[in-house]
């Protein structure tokens, strides 16, 4: 289980001149949720996009296994980037589709499955998030939890190896994030994907994350990396401890949040 | 998965009242895979079998092939009354199984198509066709009010806007207008050639270039180009804000998007429209004179005086009157679409193409109503 999934050698990143984040280095490994987090700004967001291949880095590469994405050519990149699913933030769903049609669009184009087929899995996919019976619907008529499971269900059309979250509980209630987060840890489970997850959702970050960097704006590199829960018992760092408990570290409760999370 | 792939199979073994279905092989969703109504049959109609048992012992990789076949085979049964026994099947598979039924469909949720006939369809646009224009009216009369307000130096918008908007759609439309007009002067001067030269009154192609360009072209290409150029802009922004909340955000701290919004916008319009037709008479007069001194042996100066002669004041100032009329119905257009755009991205390309399409009809019958009234006054 614990075979390098995807690894990222020295790599930094920059928009032009002005460079977010530098030499960043990790691996991970088949069926981890890895976490990358970081305050706002850090350039979170930017990392992912450069993993999934829209964003080239300026120095440094990412592995998909052995393979190297950015000296691979175009084709080959291709091919490497259709193992993965990507969520993005708002669902990115295409607004002139049904969700049917959202779903279906992967599969028309990288399969030769019969329409009929495709009808099947469609429905299958649109069940697993809860959307069963909304085939025909439009993105802007559901809600936004709804939005962000279509976009999952079609993430997860070809069924990808690696799955990629941009803020997944961002905008949702609790109750709906809770529900997310447990879908994200069974699909893991069930399917045997590897889930890597860009957010700064404590609460999610604690309840399932398995591993995870921690991106600093100043330094611009990742300071701290390792599971979550240890981190927030074992890390020395203020920054870090900073955020993983809400700025508490600084007051007296500190301790007492320390506790409340070992429980949990 | 670097073995051979296993074909995909079932095989049943009936054993009244239990059944077993092996699943064997790997059920990747490019395999091929036998018809599951071969299985369905053997399933029959619930009076012979009732429970469903499976064998996965030799099941090899599978995705979701496998998972929409046995959700089509447990939703069969279930159907039938065979009882199926979803603890025989791999954990993983069950627990997808268990995800799927966690949230069952709603009832009234699916949509069904309905046939709707040819007379109610006309009848739902005649209907979308009053609710347009009632929508337009109701568009204008606020307008008004905030012109209104304008006057009365009430209106709540920043200035600035006002001058921005001034400079997108007066100066940085000049170097489009520029090309268009001067090829429009340079045709008008070879089509009325072909005529005037077979009477020798090459001279008065000034006449035609000049009278053509101040009553009627140079204003009609100005409001084309303005309609594709500063329409679709409008149309495209306000309809963007829309879909990003912006409106509603701009409501909410007590500016009416009307005087906010639109009002810089169709003001910036009429100002620059008389502007543009004005530059846009100039250049096709050049296009013309361009035309008529290389090809048919006029001086420049012979030129420019029939031009100055042939052009009345009244035909300058119908020319401007008719292209502020066109300014205002374009920011009226793009404008109105852009605030009534839905809240997706499809709806803006919607509402940016209505208001091109509309500016266009408005601006061709104002024009013909204009030059009818004009032709009965005899200016």
């Amino acid at each position: 289980m614990s075979s390098p999934c995807l690894s990222i050698k020295n790599m930094t990143m920059a928009y032009g001149d002005f460079i977010i984040q530098r030499e960043l280095n990790f691996t991970i490994n088949h069926g981890d949720i890895f976490v990358i987090m970081g305050a706002s700004g850090c350039g979170k967001s930017t990392l992912l996009m450069h993993l999934i291949g829209l964003h080239r880095p300026l120095v440094g590469d990412v592995f998909y296994g052995e393979q190297s994405l950015w000296q691979a050519d175009y084709k080959a990149r291709q091919d490497l980037l259709r193992r993965t699913g990507v969520l993005f933030q708002s669902g990115a769903l295409l607004s002139s589709m049904t969700l049917a049609e959202n779903v279906a669009l992967p599969l028309t184009e990288h399969t030769c499955l019969s329409a009929q087929r495709i009808r099947q899995l469609v429905s299958y996919k649109l069940a697993l998030v809860g959307l069963a019976g909304f085939e025909d619907y439009y993105p802007a008529e559901l809600s936004g939890g709804m939005q962000k499971r279509a976009g999952l269900a079609r993430a997860m059309a070809l069924d990808p190896e690696i799955l990629f979250f941009d803020e997944p509980s961002a905008g949702l209630d609790p109750v709906s994030a809770k529900l997310l987060d447990d879908l994200i840890c069974s699909l893991r489970d069930h399917l045997g994907a590897t889930i890597v997850i860009v957010t700064h959702e404590l609460a999610s970050i604690f309840a399932i994350g398995t591993y995870s960097v921690f991106l600093d704006m100043e330094t611009k590199t990742m300071i701290a990396s390792g599971p979550p829960k240890k981190l927030l018992a074992e890390s020395k760092d203020p920054k870090v401890l900073r955020f993983l408990t809400r700025g508490a570290s600084e007051s007296s409760s500190f301790s007492e949040m320390k506790h409340k999370h070992e429980i949990l | 998965m670097t073995l051979d792939i296993r074909p995909a199979h079932i095989i049943v073994n009936c054993n009244a009242p239990l059944i077993e279905l092996v699943i064997a092989g790997d059920w990747l969703l490019d395999s091929q895979i036998a018809d599951l109504e071969l299985v369905l049959v053997q399933l029959g109609d619930g009076s012979k079998f009732k429970k469903l048992i499976f064998s996965t012992e030799s099941l090899g990789c599978w995705d979701s092939l496998l998972m929409t076949e046995l959700i089509r085979l447990i939703a069969y049964s279930e159907e039938k009354g065979i009882s199926v026994d979803i603890k025989t099947l791999p954990s993983g598979i069950q627990g997808l199984l268990s995800l799927v039924s966690a949230l069952p469909e709603r009832a009234g949720v699916r949509r069904h198509s309905i046939q709707i006939s040819w007379l109610e369809i006309i009848g739902n646009r005649a209907l979308d066709l009053q609710s347009d224009i009632n929508a337009f009216i109701m568009f204008i009369g606020n307008l008004t009010l905030s012109v209104i307000a304008f006057f009365r130096s009430k209106a709540h918008f920043r200035s600035i806007d006002l001058w921005r908007n001034i400079q997108d759609c007066g100066p940085s439309a000049l170097p489009i207008i520029t090309l268009i007009s001067l090829l429009v002067g340079l045709i008008l001067a070879f089509v009325g050639s072909v005529q005037l030269s077979l009477f020798g009154a090459q001279l008065y192609i000034a006449d035609l270039v000049g009278l053509g360009m101040t009553r009627e072209m140079g204003g009609l290409m100005t409001a084309v180009i303005m309609s594709g150029r500063t329409g679709a802009a409008y149309a495209a922004q306000l309809g963007t804000m829309q879909v990003n909340n912006e409106i509603d955000a701009l409501e909410t701290m007590g500016f009416d998007p009307m005087e906010f919004l639109v009002l810089p916008r169709v003001l910036a319009l009429i100002f620059v429209m008389p502007l543009l037709c004005l530059y846009a008479d100039l250049m096709g007069i050049m296009g013309g004179a361009l035309v008529t001194v290389n090809f048919f042996e006029v001086s420049l100066i012979e030129y420019l005086n029939r031009t100055v002669n042939a052009i009345h004041l009244a035909d300058l100032s119908v020319g401007i009157f008719k292209c502020a009329v066109f300014g205002v119905l374009i920011a009226l257009s793009g404008c109105m679409r852009g605030m009534q755009c839905g809240r997706s991205a499809s709806e803006v390309g919607d509402a940016t193409t209505s208001a091109v399409v509309t500016g266009i009809v408005f601006i061709v019958i104002a024009d013909s109503l204009m030059t009818i009234i004009c032709n009965r006054l005899g200016i």
